[in-house]
């Protein structure tokens, strides 16, 4: 991965100027790479990991994983299915796998009723798909290689030869 | 109290109390830290943790397990086409800072010279005179970017004067060598007859050219006793283990002092190292590429504040001036903890040549670097 997108993928924080001095590039060249990489859709967004459970006290957050199985289309193969499905805003994200099922998405919901009642109403109705199985998630240890917990107190000595 | 003489006229840390001043001080950013700022890689304490839990907690062979003698060699071979045999020419030691002891007193007759270009790591003129040589002080400064020259070396060798003791990537300075470099050094060194003792751990660290041990040069097999070790590389310093590779009477010599004095490397130790170089090299990588960022960040930086400094071509530290303030290196160390909150080390703690500078260890998360360098700057504007 090119440096740019290194940094910005560990800190979309860091200003172009600081950017160019980690990179040694200069600042019009690092702007213009970032420019490019947000036109082609490279870079598609800049968002911050949040800890809902730190937020949520009143538990009115839900998350589930939810196994699709579906038809293929003639065609157009499994795309046009997916697209039906991940255009719900419901569905925060959506993968095709290989195995025993076929896609994989997540939804997100205020509550179990909510996320139940997408499911039965929305998604398995659906024509092409054959079945759906869902796990609740109950706790997120880990997400896109960030560890949730806040790291432990450091251990170094402030100062050492 | 009846100390020895000798450990009595030991340079005396005077920089001992300026370290208890910044440990006993909370909520300090700390530049000057000697070590990683990553924790040992995952991969590497779990087989760590593995080994304990099989009952792993014997003594092992003098000189270190076989397997991990094996290891070395092969990654030796791997990496610079260095080759050791595992059973006559490596030595498993507790850290590279066991291999220089080890390495002085296996080749120090009383009075012999070592050349010690400096500024130079803490131990290298004490584990001399511990040994019974006498240091040698070559100096260099910010003008040839803290680098020895051929010349120097071959101006100071007189009679008596055994070893070269050297270390590139260097601590505090940052400086290395590029092979070129390197291959005038070997000259001279051939010339004098002289042992080199070359510290390589920082050698993973290298930013701007591929590093290359002086024992690699053709011909200087014979001349060198190469310490390396896994604390930088691999983040591995509390594990306190290193190697010493040179010609098999070397590493006899210190296989002797070494069975004496220490028996062996800790167990544990040993076989986490065969389990880093088997499948740490993609964390080195990673490690080496986010230093190079925070290296062209704080040089910058430090320029832009108006510390003048060269760019270090390895390891973890820069190494400013600081004679634009006029203070003295400790004063400045001193006056910046107190007013600022940011630790650094005063160049003084290399020598008394190193005054007019200060270590700066960017081995710190770019957050705080950031910050430090803020509060840097704020300082001296006084």
């Amino acid at each position: 991965m090119d440096e740019i997108l290194e940094i910005l993928s560990n800190d979309a924080r860091v200003t172009l100027e600081e950017i160019a001095k980690l990179t040694g590039k200069n600042v019009a060249v690092v702007k213009k790479a970032i420019k490019k990489y947000e036109d082609d859709g490279v870079i598609v967004k800049y968002k911050t990991v949040i800890n809902q459970d730190l937020i949520r006290d009143d538990n009115s957050f839900v998350r589930a994983l939810i196994e699709v199985s579906i038809t293929p289309q003639k065609d157009v193969g499994f795309d046009y299915v997916a697209e039906r499905i991940y255009s719900f805003p419901e569905v925060t994200s959506c993968y095709l796998v290989s195995g025993t099922y076929d896609l994989l998405i997540v939804v997100e919901g205020d509550n179990i009723r909510t996320v139940a009642n997408f499911i039965a109403s929305k998604l398995s109705p659906m024509e092409n798909v054959r079945g759906t199985t869902t796990h609740f998630l109950l706790k997120k240890y880990k997400e896109d290689g960030q560890i949730l917990k806040k790291a432990n107190q450091k251990k170094r000595l402030n100062i050492s030869y | 109290m009846n100390i020895s003489k000798k450990v009595e006229q030991l340079a005396p840390s005077g920089i001992r109390a300026f370290f208890d001043l910044v440990l006993g001080m909370k909520d300090v950013i700390s530049l000057g830290v000697g070590e990683p700022d990553f924790v040992t890689p995952w991969h590497i304490r779990e087989k760590a943790i593995y080994c304990l839990e099989k009952g792993y907690t014997s003594y092992t062979s003098n000189k270190g397990m076989i397997e991990l003698r094996k290891e070395i060699a092969l990654f030796l071979k791997r990496r610079y086409g260095l080759e050791y045999d595992p059973e006559e020419e490596i030595l498993i030691t507790v850290g590279v800072s066991e291999g220089l002891d080890l390495a002085a007193r296996a080749v120090l007759d009383p009075g012999d010279k070592v050349l010690i270009p400096q500024p130079a790591y803490v131990s290298y003129p004490a584990v001399v005179e511990l040994a019974g040589g006498k240091p040698v002080l070559l100096q260099t400064d910010l003008a040839n970017n803290f680098k020895v020259t051929p010349k120097q070396i071959s101006q100071a060798c007189t009679k008596g004067t055994k070893a070269l003791l050297i270390g590139y990537p260097s601590n505090p300075t940052g400086a290395s060598y590029r092979k070129e470099e390197l291959q005038e050094i070997a000259k001279v060194v051939v010339k004098n007859n002289l042992i080199v003792i070359s510290d390589e751990v920082y050698d993973e660290l290298t930013y701007d050219f591929d590093h290359t041990p002086i024992a690699s040069l053709k011909g200087m097999k014979k001349h060198v006793i190469y310490l390396n070790g896994f604390s930088k590389t691999y983040a591995m310093t509390g594990f306190r283990i290193g190697w010493a590779c040179g010609p098999a009477p070397y590493i006899a010599a210190m296989t002797k002092i070494h069975q004496y004095t220490m028996l062996c490397a800790p167990i544990i130790s040993q076989l986490a190292g065969v389990e880093a170089l088997k499948n740490g090299f993609k964390d080195v990588l990673e490690m080496k590429r986010e230093y190079m960022r925070r290296r062209r960040f704080v040089v910058e930086r430090l320029n832009e504040i108006g510390l003048t400094c060269h760019m270090p071509e390895g390891a973890f530290y820069v190494f400013p001036s600081i004679k634009s303030t006029k203070e003295k290196s400790l004063d400045f160390a001193q006056n910046l903890l107190k007013k600022k909150k940011v630790a650094l080390v005063p160049g003084v703690a290399f020598g008394k040549a190193s005054e007019g500078y200060v270590r700066i260890s960017y081995a710190s998360s770019y957050e705080n670097l950031k910050e430090a360098l803020v509060r840097i700057g704020d300082y001296l504007k006084g």
